[in-house]
C-alpha cells in the first residue's frame, strides 16, 4: 500500500475544533504531496512526536480531498497530546489502514447506522457518503446514543441532518434533565420499533463493545442477517501492519481484518472475556 | 365500549390477545389525554391505572432531594406504564410527565386485578405480556448502569 508504511509522513494541523470536553477534531494537511484517498471506516496511525502513536479513525468527508479529519478523545498520553495539538503543530501520519464500511454493498438496501458516544466519528464518513448518493439507498436510519445531551458529538451536524426529510434520526441518551425533549433509554431498545424490512436491511454499528453486542443481538432478533451487520472493532493496536500482534482478537489481527468486521465473524468472540 | 375494545386490542402490548379477553380488559379501560407538562402521576401515589400510550412521549423522572429531576427513560407510542399494578403495595416509584400532547388508554388497576383474580386464564395471559416487559426493562437498566460511554473508547 505504502512504500514505507512504518515511517510516518509529516502533517500540519490546519484547524482544530473542540467538540466536547476532552474531545477535539483535527484537520491535517500534508507537509508535501497529496492526501491519500481513503474509504469510510478506515483509520490512520497518528504520531504525536516524542509521545507515541495511536490508531485514530478518519472522521472526515471521503469526498473532501484536501485534508484528513480525525476526532480524538483524551484517554492517555498519546490521545491527549493529539487532542491538545494547536494549529501549526506537526504530527506524523501512517495510513490509511483497515477495512471499510460496506457503502457499496449497501446500495439498493435500507441502511441502519448505529453509533454510541465517540463511535459517531468513524461512522461520519459513511454517513456523508450515503447522504451524497442518497437515491442509491432505501431508508436511511441513524440511531445515536450518548451518555447525556451535552455529550452529543457533532450536535450541529446532527441537527442539520435531521432537517432533511430523507433520513430518520433517533438520538437517545442514558440520562437527561427536563430541558431535553428527545429519547431517554439505551440504543438497542430503539431497534425493535423501527419497523425494519429486515430482508432488505444492512446495518453499520460503532460504539463501545458492550453496546455493539446488544445492538448486534437486537438487529439479529429483528431479522437482519448476521452477515449484513457490520461492527467496528476498535481494539487497541500498535503497528497496524499485522506484525506486532498487539490487536489480536481471537484468530484475527484487527488491524488486518478490521476494524470493520461482520457480526457473524465476531459474535462468538464478543462474548468471550479473555480476548 | 366496542371502539375502546378495538383500541385496546390495537395497542402493541395486546397484539394477538384473544378477543374475549380483550372485551374483559376493555371493561376496565378509558380514554385519557394529557397536555404538555402535565403529570400522569407522581412517586408514592397509588398505582390506580396502567397506561397504554397511544400517542406522544412520557418522561419518567426521579427527583433527588434538592436537585433537579433526572429523566431516566422516555416511553412512547406502543409502550406501557404501570408494571407495578400487580405488586403490592401498588405504589409508583417515579414521576411521569407528558413531554408533549399524550393520548393513552388507562386500565383501572383494581378492576383488572379483580378480573384476573376471577379468571386466571386472563391473569396468566396478562402475566405473559407483563413479564417480558419487565425483563426487557431490567436488561435496559443493566446496560444503562454500565455507563458504557463513560470509560470505553470510542
Ligand atoms: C481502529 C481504531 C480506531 C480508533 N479510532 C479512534 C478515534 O477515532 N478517536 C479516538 O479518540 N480514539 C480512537 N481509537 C482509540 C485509540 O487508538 C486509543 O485510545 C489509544 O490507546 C490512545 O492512546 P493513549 O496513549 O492516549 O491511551 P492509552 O494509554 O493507550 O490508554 C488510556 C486508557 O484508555 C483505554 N483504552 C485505550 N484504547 C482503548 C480502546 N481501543 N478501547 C477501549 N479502551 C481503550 C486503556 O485501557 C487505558 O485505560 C481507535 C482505536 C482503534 C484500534
Amino acid at each position: 500500500m505504502k512504500a514505507a508504511p512504518l515511517r510516518p509522513a509529516p502533517y500540519r494541523v490546519r484547524r482544530i475544533k473542540r467538540e466536547l470536553h476532552g474531545v477535539t477534531t483535527l484537520e491535517l494537511v500534508p507537509a508535501q504531496g497529496a492526501v491519500p484517498a481513503f474509504e469510510p471506516g478506515q483509520f490512520n496511525m497518528l504520531y504525536a512526536f516524542g509521545v507515541g502513536e495511536a490508531a485514530i479513525s478518519i472522521s472526515g468527508d471521503p469526498a473532501q480531498a484536501d485534508c484528513l479529519t480525525h476526532t480524538v478523545r483524551e484517554m492517555g498520553a498519546i490521545s491527549t497530546a493529539l487532542a491538545q495539538a494547536h494549529p501549526g503543530t506537526m504530527l506524523g501520519v501512517r495510513g490509511p489502514f483497515g477495512t471499510a464500511w460496506p457503502t457499496r454493498a449497501a446500495e439498493g438496501l435500507d441502511v441502519v447506522l448505529i453509533a454510541g458516544g465517540l463511535g459517531l466519528a468513524p461512522l461520519r464518513p459513511a454517513i456523508l457518503r450515503l447522504l451524497a448518493a442518497r437515491p442509491l439507498y432505501g431508508r436511511l436510519i441513524l440511531l445515536y446514543g450518548a451518555r447525556s445531551p451535552n455529550e452529543l458529538l457533532y450536535r450541529h451536524e446532527l441537527e442539520h441532518w435531521r432537517q432533511r426529510l430523507d433520513v430518520d434520526i433517533h438520538v437517545t441518551v442514558d440520562y437527561a434533565d427536563a430541558g431535553w425533549h428527545g429519547n431517554v433509554g439505551v440504543v438497542p431498545r430503539l431497534i425493535p420499533r423501527l419497523g425494519l424490512d429486515a430482508q432488505n436491511t444492512l446495518a453499520m454499528v460503532c460504539g463501545p463493545e458492550v453496546m455493539m453486542r446488544f445492538c448486534g443481538a437486537a438487529l439479529h432478533d429483528a431479522g437482519v442477517a448476521m452477515d449484513r451487520i457490520h461492527l467496528s472493532m476498535e481494539r487497541n493496536m500498535k503497528c497496524a501492519l499485522g506484525l506486532c500482534g498487539h490487536c489480536q482478537f481471537g484468530a484475527d489481527f484487527i488491524c488486518k481484518t478490521g476494524a470493520v468486521m461482520r457480526y457473524d465473524q465476531v459474535a462468538q468472540r464478543l462474548r468471550l472475556r479473555e480476548i | 365500549m366496542e371502539t375502546l375494545e378495538r383500541i385496546v386490542l390495537a395497542h402493541r402490548f395486546f397484539a394477538g390477545f384473544e378477543a374475549e379477553l380483550g372485551a374483559l380488559v376493555a371493561g376496565c379501560a378509558r380514554n385519557l389525554r394529557f397536555t404538555p407538562g402535565q403529570y400522569l402521576f407522581h412517586a408514592d401515589e397509588d398505582v390506580n391505572q396502567i397506561y397504554l400510550i397511544r400517542h406522544g412521549v412520557v418522561a419518567l423522572e426521579i427527583a433527588p432531594p434538592g436537585r433537579a429531576p433526572v429523566m431516566f427513560a422516555t416511553e412512547g407510542e406502543g409502550d406501557i406504564l404501570g408494571t407495578s399494578w400487580l405488586v403490592p403495595p401498588y405504589r409508583w416509584r417515579f414521576d411521569a410527565r407528558a413531554v408533549g400532547l399524550v393520548r393513552a388508554i388507562g386500565l383501572d388497576a383494581q378492576c383488572l386485578r379483580a378480573k384476573c383474580e376471577a379468571d386466571h386464564h386472563l391473569g396468566y395471559e396478562m402475566m405473559k405480556r407483563f413479564l417480558p416487559e419487565l425483563s426487557a426493562r431490567l436488561d435496559q437498566t443493566r446496560l444503562q448502569m454500565l455507563d458504557v460511554y463513560g470509560t470505553a473508547k470510542p
